[in-house]
């Protein structure tokens, strides 16, 4: 028994003995010989291991005995797994570990585009509370983006003017298919608002050239906005201002895993034209309708189906003095109704594939009519032909219906290729009746066709290129083109990096020119961008330069044809600052625009008149804590937009410039404060914010152009029907969310 | 005989054996917890948390050192240390939800659970507010729900308040009930062992001290 016992001892002193500890060391560099501290190196199924210091250093000591795998991992580096064999001897390894190509790390491609989004990285350039919050935007997508390098401070007609393109050059996408009227209707020398809320998107894009294969149609720039997927709380919402009332639902499942909500509102600025007098004579106030409903779902496989529609009817009528004669009158009259349709489906398909599928139609039916009128307001004819002419209905209707697919598949690391295709119906239909009542019909149908595939290629985590190109066919022009397009990013240090874009891009003529001659070609624009950025947190800073080159641009004289074309070369600075000063945002844009071109009648290349040589905007934004206030300016400066008055002259016939001239410059500063009472209630039932706006501060007179009378006399500014507007707006919202019934309970 | 004497040779060192097995575990959590105690820099919270790990990787069936792993990143990625706090707080997950593998429904685990959702939460808090809030009380409340006598919910709770200013919402006055409540709880906590988290009495004393 004693004997037992002192074996037992005796073995465990040999155990001991035996399990004398080795040592393990050795260093961890990549394969540029860059030191890489903080690595970990474990001795796998063991408790031994250390991490490498400041000099890639490492060493620790094992009892363990035998084969073994030591693994060497650094964040941002493959793996490595050595077998070692722990016998007798101290062991000493230095390890070589190789990049991966990791999505956080690696460039991305941002020449001419302002991604506004977190989808990927915690840095945003804009976000659906920067578009609230922009001094003199009024919540409009729009507005908010005309403060970004690139676009134009055109005040006079809707839409984005970028680089030297005209408004209806830059296209809006949702979910991957086109808008087709995202702009309420256009009224004469008024800029209308966007129809879509900022709060429906998660992700903005702004791209101001050099854009992806997948969108097309698009002469100049693209807003592509990606909308939410489910809200993060159940909540019903009531908005009460100067210009409209408006109430809403959120109601998300217990579950988590669908929604749905609807949304209507009215809008009618009759008490505010009241107090707030207008230049035209309004004879029909302009009234809104608008309802929206919205429902989303995930999928089993963690896919994802939302749809969201949306119906707004329209009406107004306004009175202005007739410039070709000082006793006569214009009455313009608007009804407009829109419904606009989205589906779109986004599925893992699994083995690396995924697939988007998006759907959509629209329909939007405009009922116009001008009218010459007396000073009584009694419609008349003239029997001047350039007076009578201007008395006519317009009743218009346009359609598109789309469906888009795209499927996406990861090839080696992060690389992907992307292709797809996509259809668009188009049905549109003119009735124009001129002033002696005759009605003329005109009727256009597109089937469109355009296939597309693009890869994403990261060769190393600092070398990314883009390269795809689309293949279009419009069977109502009868003809196909492809459009390559090629990025390429390159990480110049941290946080900086340098990138190129080119692309090819094309537009169909408007449908008011493919009325006259459907035998028109595609409009075209070469993009060549180079772009530098650095990018973090806190600040961003870019600069970039482009040359465009428009072709085959349409001319309406002689014939409707392709004969026109231009260019447009530029640099554009960007300066983001959320850190410097606490508590204080800011951005500066500059612009600087060299283009001409020569298309509709322009009798030769000219700076056309949405376009100016320089454009600045600085946006604050400032949250004062004590008193739960937000105070948020805009300051935008433009330098003047030519005008020119291009008659046609029937001695040469031709057209002629009779007169021209520069406006004065554009200034204005915007100005919003929100006021957050339940800021420190996270508890409040109701949650509410007070907004209040003025847009021109200092009501400076702003000039948009000059437009002229038949004969060329006389000549009238181009004005906002008034200086400033303001606004005054309460936004109630009642939060249903389970957890935080919860914590009530509770406490 | 040589038959029981070789029976109690192998039945001593079988229990010495498993004797150490445990020992060697108890003790190396032991010493490591000591290190993420005493540990001020970067590099000492990178080394304590590596060493859970490896416990962790080894034993394979010990929600412990998961726990703890995934406690110091998410302490690292609230204090940006290590790098990418949005990277640090992801990692920490998946060393939490190992350890919520291995012990479903724990109460401790839930506690984790908020920490990383703060850190992810500091990244960006204007932006993130909305989409962080509600994780964040439902981790607590569950981990209340799941064990009502641990303290650490509402020690953390206490905390998060304490810290946030007043204008939001925050400050002594809606902190101070809650610490007690958790100072309460901590006087009638007992560990489950010498290993399982004991840890937030002294920051509860600390908001109590602060708030007087």
């Amino acid at each position: 028994m004693k004997k037992a016992a002192l074996t037992s001892i005796f073995l465990l002193l040999i155990s001991v003995f035996c399990f004398s500890q080795i040592k393990i060391s050795g260093t961890v560099k990549d394969n540029r010989n860059h030191i890489l501290a903080g690595s970990t190196i474990t001795l796998k199924t063991t408790y031994d291991g250390a991490i490498s210091d400041s000099t890639g250093f490492f060493s620790f000591k094992t009892f363990e005995k035998g084969d073994f795998i030591l693994e060497i991992k650094s964040v941002g580096y493959k793996t490595v797994e050595q077998k070692i064999t722990i016998a007798k001897d101290p062991i000493n390894l230095d390890f070589l570990l190789k990049e991966e190509v990791n999505e956080l790390k690696a460039v991305t491609v941002t020449a001419g585009t302002f991604e506004a989004s977190d989808r990927k990285k915690a840095v945003t350039v804009l976000s659906a509370l920067d578009v609230y919050t922009t001094g003199g935007a009024n919540a409009d997508i729009t507005a908010t983006v005309k403060t970004l390098p690139g676009a134009q401070q055109v005040g006079e007609q809707e839409g984005l003017f970028v680089r030297g393109g005209a408004g209806y050059e830059t296209k809006q996408f949702i979910d991957g298919t086109l808008v087709n009227n995202p702009y309420y209707t256009s009224v004469p020398d008024l800029a209308q608002r966007g129809r879509f809320a900022p709060n429906l998107f998660k992700g903005t894009v702004f791209t101001t050239g050099g854009y992806s294969a997948l969108y097309g149609e698009a002469l100049s720039a693209a807003l592509i906005l990606e909308s939410i997927d489910l809200p993060d709380q159940s909540q019903a919402t009531v908005s009460l201002s100067t210009v409209f009332v408006g109430a809403g639902l959120q109601n998300i499942a217990k579950n988590k895993k669908s929604s749905y909500g609807f949304n209507y509102g009215y809008t009618n600025v009759y008490p505010y034209f009241q107090v707030v007098k207008q230049t035209p004579d309004y004879f029909k106030v302009p009234q809104f309708y608008t309802a929206d409903f919205n429902f989303r779902s995930k999928t089993k496989k963690g896919g994802m189906i939302k749809y969201y529609t949306t119906f707004a009817h329209n009406d107004l009528g306004l009175r202005r003095p007739n410039i070709d004669s000082s006793t006569l009158k214009n009455a313009f009259g608007l009804k407009n109704t829109n419904w606009y349709n989205n589906v779109s489906w986004r599925e893992n398909l699994g083995n690396g594939w995924k697939m988007n599928i998006g759907l959509s139609f629209s329909t939007n039916h405009d009922d116009i009519s001008n009218q010459i009128q007396n000073q009584n307001n009694q419609y008349v004819t003239t029997g001047l032909y350039y007076i009578d002419s201007t008395n006519f209905t317009l009743n218009s209707r346009q359609d598109l219906s789309q469906i888009k697919a795209v499927f996406e598949k990861k090839i080696t690391g992060i690389s992907v290729l992307r292709f797809g295709s996509e259809y668009w119906y188009a049905y549109n239909k003119n009735i124009y009746g001129n002033a002696a009542g005759t009605n003329y019909t005109y009727i256009l149908q597109d089937h469109f066709n355009a296939a597309f595939a693009e890869a994403d290629l990261y060769i190393t985590n600092d070398i990314a290129a883009k390269i795809g190109g689309r293949l279009e066919h419009s069977s109502l022009l009868n003809k196909t083109n492809i459009a390559p397009r090629i990025s390429l990013a390159y990480k110049t240090g941290k946080d900086a990096q340098m990138s190129l874009a080119y692309g090819i891009f094309y537009q169909k003529p408007e449908n008011l020119q493919l009325f006259y001659n459907s035998n028109l070609n595609y409009t075209k624009a070469t993009h060549y961008i180079i772009n530098y950025q650095k990018m973090n947190k806190d600040y961003t800073f870019r600069v970039e330069a482009f040359y465009k080159k428009y072709d085959d641009l349409v001319k309406t004289f002689p014939t409707y044809n392709n004969n026109g074309d231009g260019y447009a070369q530029g640099v554009e600075l960007f300066w983001r600052d959320k850190k410097t000063i606490k508590g204080f945002d800011y951005w500066v844009s500059y612009s600087y625009l060299d283009t001409k071109r020569d298309y509709l009648n322009y009798p030769q290349q000219l700076q056309p008149s949405f376009a100016t040589g320089h454009t600045f905007s600085l946006v604050t934004k400032k949250f004062v804590l004590p008193i739960k206030t937000g105070f948020n300016f805009t300051y935008s400066y433009a330098t003047g937009r030519p005008y020119y008055d291009i008659m046609f002259n029937q001695s040469s016939s031709k057209y002629v410039i009779a007169d021209e001239g520069t406006t004065k410059p554009f200034s204005t500063l915007g100005f919003s404060m929100n006021y957050v009472p339940s800021v420190g209630k996270p508890n409040a039932k109701t949650f509410w914010v007070l907004v209040a706006s003025v847009t021109n501060v200092f009501n400076n007179k702003l000039i948009y152009g000059y437009s002229y009378s038949y004969n060329g006399k006389v000549k009238q500014p181009v004005t906002p029907p008034a200086p400033q507007f303001f606004f005054i707006g309460v936004f109630l919202s009642w939060g249903v969310d389970r957890t935080q019934d919860a914590i009530n309970n509770n406490l | 005989m040589k038959k029981i004497i070789f029976l109690l040779i192998v039945a001593t060192n079988f229990s010495f054996s498993v004797f150490a097995q445990s020992d060697r575990y108890v003790g190396a959590m032991a010493s490591t917890l000591q290190e993420f105690g005493a540990a001020k820099t970067a590099e000492e919270f990178a080394a304590a948390e590596a060493k859970f790990e490896r416990i962790a990787d080894a034993e394979k069936t010990q929600w412990l050192p998961y726990y703890y792993a995934a406690l110091v990143k998410g302490r690292m990625a609230q204090q940006g240390m290590g790098g990418d706090a949005d990277k640090v707080a992801d990692d920490a997950q998946a060393l939490l939800d190992k350890a919520a593998a291995l012990s479903p429904n724990n109460s401790e685990i839930f506690c984790v659970k908020y920490i990383i959702i703060t850190a992810k939460l500091l990244v960006d808090p204007q932006s993130r507010y909305m989409q962080y809030m509600g994780p964040m009380t439902e981790a607590l409340e569950t981990a209340k729900k799941a064990d009502p006598t641990n303290p650490r919910p509402y020690a953390l709770q206490a905390i998060g308040l304490k810290n946030t200013p007043e204008q939001f919402g925050g400050g002594c006055t809606p902190a101070k009930p809650l610490a007690q409540k958790a100072l309460d709880l901590f006087g009638s906590f007992k560990p489950a062992s010498p290993l399982n988290p004991n840890w937030g009495k002294e920051m509860v004393e600390g908001i109590i001290k602060d708030c007087k």
